[in-house]
């Protein structure tokens, strides 16, 4: 099987050059910190705008992922990299990002010309600007959608690269896009965030939020802008943008983001003050967006060339197929297709974690099944986005052969983890040693279906990188006095029915933590009415009974 | 000791700094907002060149009544990691249509130029060891841009709407 290109955005000249001479300088950047030029205090925002971390043991270098969309082509150059400069793995993120946990200093600048040469980089996925913009990794697939958000974000992406006058922002800052009305992409929990919605009079446009956010301060996006026209949609950004630059918190690293901004000024005043700054960058109108520019742009995430005539049947191929199909493949808005999960999740390994092997072989298939093309999700999962449904047996068939065909997506053993103390300098307790004894406890298939819809997120700090907040069931992690301790929060969500979960009380330790979870669910499946969710139960009868629950008090 | 760059060669510094308590010396001056919002009259009336400086929490759109009568704005950098005076770079240029000198002045990287110029910025007060080569350097690291800002430059959208 011969490389497949997908209708993605390609670099032309321009962004080609630009990766280029970005890789260059920081190619000098690294030798000056080498040579001593550069302190390391003056050598870090450099390097974070670049992607690269200092962790516990190592370096971290942190590659974009534009809005999670990934060739065939670039998938085999990172596998490539995590043999060739890491210890042959790479890690998704929940930002649709790939880690890798050990490369040197030195060997950075040819990491990111390999990176280069597949039209990729590491260009600020980290520091205090704006970040990789994230999409809804259905994209461009799902049956519900209006549109594709993805030439949107790739607008986005151009706009904020090594943007002048936001480089040096208080704080991070994350943008999400979708362009469906069953949020994917965890938008009410983002910096900024930009739904595609239809008016009244059936013309798309877009729906703005502003200041949701997680952390150590967690609060859901409000809305910015009810209805921003398309043309309009960078002069209103750059707007929001620059209100906070210069009004954001620089005093306390804590209070910089925009969350703290909007609440502190009260949404209404924000959108006053953004209103007025969007006006007067209007009126210069270099920041319009012409009709032909989103034209070009769309053009380049056509849909591909479907076959027609197919069968909208899934075969059947046996039981364990079924409950793959029943969890992993989701509706595709064209008939004969369907979208597939390769959840990165099977109980015991860590989650988000693929080898350079495994990640060629998921080329492999991208390029016979999914049309050169695969998508990661904020859920630290691979999607083939656009698969026949003829061909799902055999799709997992190889899956299996590669232990990436758990039937678990959306299930709970699809945890999200972040990295915690077994690589993050500020975690306060390990992440996925709680993941997999989780995952193991509940392995069991049949039970997992019988449990449902259950999503578990596990931080390992308060900085919530494992989105513990928007988790049905959140774990944070916590140190007392040197022991680590797992707390408890219920009823969150990062989707279109966003909410913040609910601490329950006192922590649990690492032995502990795996059984109240179990408690908890055994009291949901005793509790719920027909139909319900996990969620749905929570938000039904409230904490205290699961509180009773986890600590055992019914037993007492 | 510092040197000032601008336009992109070495400069002499004319403007004299003043304390917001000292007397006013005779020819150029560079005085603090306060300052000038306390003698803002009299500094006016003395028909030579007025600088004003501004600390990175003032935004320069209080000025925008006198800023046809200032020759200067220096923007402070407290920190380097401190953003605002790029945006407040950008205002003076872009909406309140300034085009005497802004300044920057205080902590910034070599790094942060290239931005700097690009939102407005034409002087930089730079510590002994960075050069005018430096300089240079750092404006031409990046060849294109994919947003507009103050300096006027084509966009990458427009670069390739012109082939």
């Amino acid at each position: 099987m011969s490389e497949v290109t997908p209708n993605m955005y390609r670099y032309d000249e321009f962004d080609a050059r630009f990766v280029a001479e970005r890789t260059a300088q920081f190619k000098t950047q690294v030798e000056r910190r080498l040579k001593g030029e550069l302190t390391e205090d003056q050598f870090k925002p450099l390097r974070l705008m670049n992607g690269l971390y200092l962790q516990l043991h190592a370096y971290m270098l942190r590659v974009a992922v534009p809005y999670g969309t990934i060739s065939s082509r670039q998938m085999r150059m990172l596998a490539h990299i995590a043999r060739k400069y890491d210890k042959g793995y790479g890690h998704f993120t929940t930002r649709q990002n790939i880690q890798y946990n050990w490369p040197k200093l030195v060997d950075v600048p040819d990491i990111l010309s390999d990176l280069a040469s597949v039209e990729m980089h590491a260009i600020q996925t980290s520091g205090n600007c704006i970040r990789n913009v994230t999409a809804d990794h259905f994209a461009g697939a799902a049956a519900d959608e209006i549109e594709d958000p993805r030439p949107l974000a790739e607008i986005v992406r151009q706009w904020s690269s090594l943007h002048p006058e936001f480089v040096f922002l208080p704080r991070k800052f994350k943008i999400a896009v979708s362009g469906a009305p069953q949020d994917r992409a965890a938008l009410a929990y983002h910096d900024m965030a930009v739904e595609i919605v239809r008016n009244a009079e059936g013309r798309t446009g877009y729906k703005v939020l502003v200041g949701g956010g997680m952390g150590r301060t967690p609060y859901i996006a409000q809305v910015l802008g009810d209805f921003v026209e398309k043309q309009d949609i960078l002069a209103f950004m750059e707007a929001a943008m620059r209100v906070y630059n210069e009004q954001g918190r620089r005093d306390n690293i804590y209070k910089a983001r925009i969350k703290i901004l909007t609440n502190a000024l009260g949404i209404k005043e924000m959108r006053r003050q953004v209103e007025i700054e969007f006006a007067e960058i209007k009126k210069t109108g270099g920041l319009q967006v012409p009709q032909e520019e989103l034209d070009r742009i769309t053009a380049y995430f056509a849909p591909p060339a479907f076959e027609t005539g197919l069968s909208d049947e899934i075969p059947e191929a046996g039981k364990d197929f079924a409950n793959w199909v029943k969890t992993n493949v989701h509706a595709h808005r064209q008939p004969g297709y369907a979208i597939a999960t390769i959840t990165l999740k099977t109980p015991g390994q860590v989650p988000g974690d693929a080898t350079a092997d495994q990640m060629d072989v998921i080329a492999e298939l991208m390029d016979t099944f999914s049309v050169g093309e695969v998508r990661v999700s904020h859920e630290q999962n691979l999607v083939l986005p656009h698969v026949r449904k003829k061909d799902l047996p055999a799709i997992y068939a190889r899956l299996k052969e590669l232990d990436f065909a758990c039937a678990n997506a959306g299930l709970i053993t699809d945890i999200i983890a972040c990295p915690g103390l077994d690589y993050c300098d500020l975690a306060n307790a390990r992440s996925i040693p709680i993941a997999q004894s989780i995952a193991l406890k509940f392995e069991d298939l049949a039970r997992q279906h019988e449990i449902g819809e259950l999503k578990i997120k596990i931080s390992g700090c308060i900085n919530a990188c494992g989105h513990h907040h928007a988790g049905h069931i959140g774990i944070l992690g916590v140190d007392k006095k040197g022991v680590e301790f797992y707390q408890l929060q219920l009823g969150g969500s990062g989707a279109e029915d966003a909410s913040i979960g609910e601490v329950m009380g006192p922590g649990f330790t690492e032995h502990e933590i795996a059984d109240a979870v179990e408690r908890v669910v055994n009291l949901y499946l005793k509790t719920r009415q027909p139909g319900e969710r996990f969620l749905d139960t929570y938000r039904r009868v409230g904490m205290a009974p699961f509180k009773d629950a986890a600590y055992e008090k019914e037993a007492a | 000791m510092t040197k000032l760059i601008k336009s992109g060669a070495y400069a002499q510094d004319n403007f004299v700094p003043v304390a917001d308590d000292a007397a006013l010396p005779d020819g150029a001056v560079l005085v603090s907002l306060a300052r000038f919002q306390k003698d803002r009259d009299a500094l006016l009336a003395r028909n030579t060149p007025i600088g004003v400086k501004l600390a990175s929490d003032q935004n320069p759109q209080v000025l925008a009544d006198d800023l046809s009568r200032l020759s200067l704005v220096a923007l402070e950098f407290p920190k380097f990691r401190d953003g605002r005076a790029f945006s407040w770079a950008r205002i003076l240029r872009t909406r309140l249509g300034f085009t005497g000198e802004i300044r920057a002045v205080g902590d910034f990287l070599f790094d942060q130029v290239n931005y700097q110029h690009r939102v407005g910025f034409d002087a930089w007060e730079v510590s002994d060891h960075f050069t005018v080569e430096m300089f240079h350097k750092a404006l031409n690291e990046m060849t294109d841009v994919y947003q507009p800002s103050a300096d006027g430059k084509k966009t990458i959208r427009e670069l390739r709407a012109a082939k």
